[in-house]
């Protein structure tokens, strides 16, 4: 029976079938394919270029982490200590102590006579001299007796790190293959090795003669510094004009204005504002130059629309049922705003100003007028003085790193994205995770 | 409402910060990008050996700094400005307008400009600046007429260089680079073409037609470079054929990379630039406001160090970097140590 029954439905269904494609449905499925293929391509460009950014960047500059280290004994008695630091030029006492501890270690390694002692010292970092002089300073008993752990030369770091050949070494009149056999040898001895270079973080930058010695650490606190400002100005300003526009304010031709104001701002390049700063904060408030007090308020121009727009959606965002019910209940305004508009809108207002913040740690333009791009070699205090200090910030320091000449600052402004990446990437986690721990839906 | 705290608290310790700006510390230098690392080399060597803080030492090429340090007399004006030319006349009369009269010299040694290439590009191995004027000059002289350069390939003119297209990477006006390289080289190469001649021919007064001399190229074969060396480099990077201009200190600093060019023979070394067989080089210099020495704690000293003869001297760090040091330098330091009383 069965069998009849399937041979009852007609061999070609009819014109108005599910089952049959005509050709206009044809032409939809195909259009829709289409779009998700376009869809597709275009998520793969961009995911394309983000590989091969972040892997250009990753691999040559994850090495800024790891650094070529010379360890040696030194010695220094009171009265040597009391000659260097009678002296003019300090450090060049210091260099002939290290010299003693460089030729004893040589003598011992029997590798003292493969090249003359001055190449052997052109192994070691120009730092190296004021490292000691740090560590002499801080001394307490004499004679200081120690074991030091000196940076070598950047030519030498990038040796092991394969930047430099023999080949290289061959022209280059900075360093020359023996030099470079003579690091092998240290190296098969253990005097020298490469290690985690902890100093990229908290070292200051470097001259240009020292890649080596270059780091962070007065970028980051510069960097926190103008965030420390950034936040605590921008969210209150950003917070109370939204709520002012948008739970206060009458709707009239001046808000209107306002707002468009608004918007456009958020479209300034940024170095407006940093010609701005440079003309109200130092020339006319007489504010010091290279200061993060500078940045901060420049950046808290440039990060307030972001913050404004980002919090009246957020404000937009909860239910006018929720105001009704408070005013309805006898709540005042200013109690409704507070007590449950504000608290509801706490995550939107959070995210937009997570995300405002991370657009302005990545800001170098208004830093170049304020005079923030450049060599500062001394911690700023802590604050509030410290924020009047000479302090550089993170993407300051991948730009002036990238102009140096010599080829080892590639690595370093690359390890210097690579960080300044991480902190944008825990920002925009953090913004996301606030949002979903938080938000409501109705 | 603590956020009204939070708003008023944080707009007071702005406004407290803002009146209570405390008496600067550091000395704070601006200008030439040339001249940078020299003055970082030196700031930082000055923060190891003196118990002044080491100065904060910003580029921004040698216009813009002085227009900063012509800016007036205060704590919030730079103390120093780095030049890789010397002051103009016009910026000397800006400087006394805005109260900066009393501004001292100092003339810290001498860079040497190179014109160097990729290592594996064609041999440029030797120029004179006639050759650089006839690839890159605007108005050529070809078979005793003036034309527009219509030159493509360095064999066009001279049949010892290589048969390579022509580009040029030379600095843009804003360096003090620029101008060195217009006098010495285009301007040399000008006259010794006899284009300078044909053109005072023609009919131009000499100061027309030494503009006319100095104006290059503009069909894309020389390409001004607004940035630093560093960009000059990466262009040379995606042009193998190309011939850029560099200092000294920058070409010995990627030497792996980079084969400089003899100028009327000579190789470009500290010594041939410091006896002036290699002839293109230029003085630098570094000006200090004397208003503020005495005001700024280090000024002096740092300023004194810097032109010692353990830091500028031939041995001293600033000539290993690159820095052709200056036989007078005796002259310099005793107008230093004279500034300021």
């Amino acid at each position: 029976m069965s069998d009849a029954t399937a041979n009852s439905t007609p061999a070609t269904p009819s014109a108005s079938s599910l089952f049959k494609q005509d050709d206009r449905v044809k032409r939809r499925n195909a259009a829709e394919k289409r779009f998700k293929a376009y869809g597709l391509t275009a998520i793969g460009v961009g995911v394309t270029m983000l590989i091969i950014l972040v892997s250009s960047v990753l691999s040559q500059g994850l090495s800024s982490f790891r650094q070529t280290f010379v360890t040696l004994p030194i010695t220094v008695t009171q009265a040597e200590f009391e000659a260097a630091e009678a002296s003019m030029l300090k450090t060049g006492k210091y260099k002939k102590l290290i010299q003693r501890g460089l030729e004893q270690r040589l003598a011992t390694a029997e590798l003292g006579d493969v090249v003359s002692i001055k190449d052997a010292m052109g192994l070691l970092s120009g730092q190296a001299p004021a490292d000691l002089r740090m560590a002499a300073l801080a001394n307490q008993t004499w004679p200081l007796r120690q074991e030091f752990r000196f940076l070598a030369n950047g030519r030498v770091d990038g040796y092991f790190k394969g930047r430099v050949t023999m080949e290289i070494a061959e022209r280059d009149s900075r360093i020359s293959p023996e030099q470079l056999e003579l690091s092998q040898q240290l190296a098969d001895a253990g005097i020298m090795e490469t290690r985690f270079n902890r100093g990229f973080l908290t070292r200051t930058d470097g001259s240009p003669t020292r890649p080596e010695a270059a780091g962070l650490g007065v970028a980051f606190l510069g960097s926190l510094y103008m965030m420390m400002v950034v936040l605590a100005l921008a969210l209150p300003i950003g917070v109370a004009t939204s709520i002012y526009l948008e739970e206060l304010a009458p709707k009239n031709r001046w808000t209107d204005l306002i707002e468009v104001n608004i918007s456009n701002l958020a479209a300034v390049p940024s170095i407006v504002f940093g010609i701005l700063g440079l003309a109200i904060f130092i020339n006319f408030a007489g504010l010091p130059q290279s200061a993060p007090l500078v940045g901060g308020l420049v950046l808290t121009l440039m990060t307030l629309p972001t913050i404004i727009i980002a919090t009246r959606a957020s404000l937009k965002s909860v239910p006018p049922s929720i105001r009704d019910a408070a005013l309805g209940l006898g709540a005042s305004k200013m109690q409704t705003v507070f007590h449950h508009v504000l608290p509801l809108a706490a995550p939107g207002i959070l995210t937009g100003t997570i995300i405002g913040l991370a657009q302005a740690l990545g800001e170098t333009a208004p830093l170049l007028l304020i005079g923030m791009v450049a060599l500062v070699q001394n911690y700023p205090s802590a604050p509030p003085a410290g924020l009047e200090d000479p302090a550089t910030a993170l993407p300051v320091q991948v730009y002036i790193w990238t102009t140096r000449s010599d080829p080892a600052f590639v690595e370093r402004a690359s390890g210097a994205i690579i960080v300044l990446l991480a902190f944008l990437l825990i920002m925009n986690i953090a913004a996301i995770l606030l949002r979903r721990r938080f938000e409501r839906r109705w | 409402m603590s956020l009204t705290k939070l708003t008023v608290s944080a707009l007071a310790i702005a406004a407290v910060s803002a009146t209570t700006a405390s008496a600067r510390d550091q000395v704070q230098v601006a200008g030439s990008s040339t001249v940078l690392p020299y003055a970082s080399i030196v700031a930082e060597a000055f923060g190891e050996n003196f118990d002044f803080p080491t100065p904060v030492v910003e580029s921004g090429g040698s216009s813009a700094g002085l227009r900063r340090f012509c800016e007036g007399v205060g704590e919030n004006t730079i103390d120093i400005a780095n030049a890789s030319r010397a002051i103009r006349e016009k910026e000397v009369a800006a400087c006394a307008e805005n109260g900066v009269t009393d501004i001292v010299e100092v003339r810290i040694g001498y860079d040497g400009i190179v014109f160097a290439s990729r290592i594996e590009g064609p041999a440029y191995n030797a120029f004179s600046p006639s050759d650089l004027f006839n690839a890159l000059g605007a108005k050529v002289l070809v078979d005793g007429q003036l034309v527009d350069n219509p030159h493509t390939k360095w064999s066009d003119f001279n049949a010892d260089l290589p048969d390579a297209d022509i580009i040029g990477f030379i600095p843009g006006t804003n360096h003090g680079t620029r101008e060195v390289f217009e006098e010495k080289v285009i301007a040399a190469g000008c006259e010794a073409t006899g284009a300078f001649q044909a053109m005072m021919d023609a009919g131009m007064s000499e100061d027309d037609a030494e503009d006319a001399c100095l104006a290059t190229r503009s069909d894309g074969l020389s390409v001004d470079i607004a940035g630093d060396y560093t960009e000059t480099l990466a262009q040379l990077s995606a042009n193998p054929n190309g011939i850029g201009v560099f200092g000294l200190a920058f070409y010995e600093n990627n030497q792996d990379t980079l084969k400089v060019a003899t100028m009327d023979g000579v190789m470009p070394s500290t010594a041939s630039i410091s006896t002036g067989e290699y002839p293109v080089s230029r003085p630098l210099y570094f000006y200090i406001k004397e208003a503020h020495i005495g005001v700024i704690p280090g000024l002096k000293e740092f300023a004194s160090f810097f032109v010692a003869d353990e830091l500028a001297g031939p041995d001293g760090p600033l000539a290993e970097y690159g820095l052709v040091s200056d036989p007078a330098l005796a002259e310099t330091q005793a107008t230093v140590a004279g500034a300021g009383s």
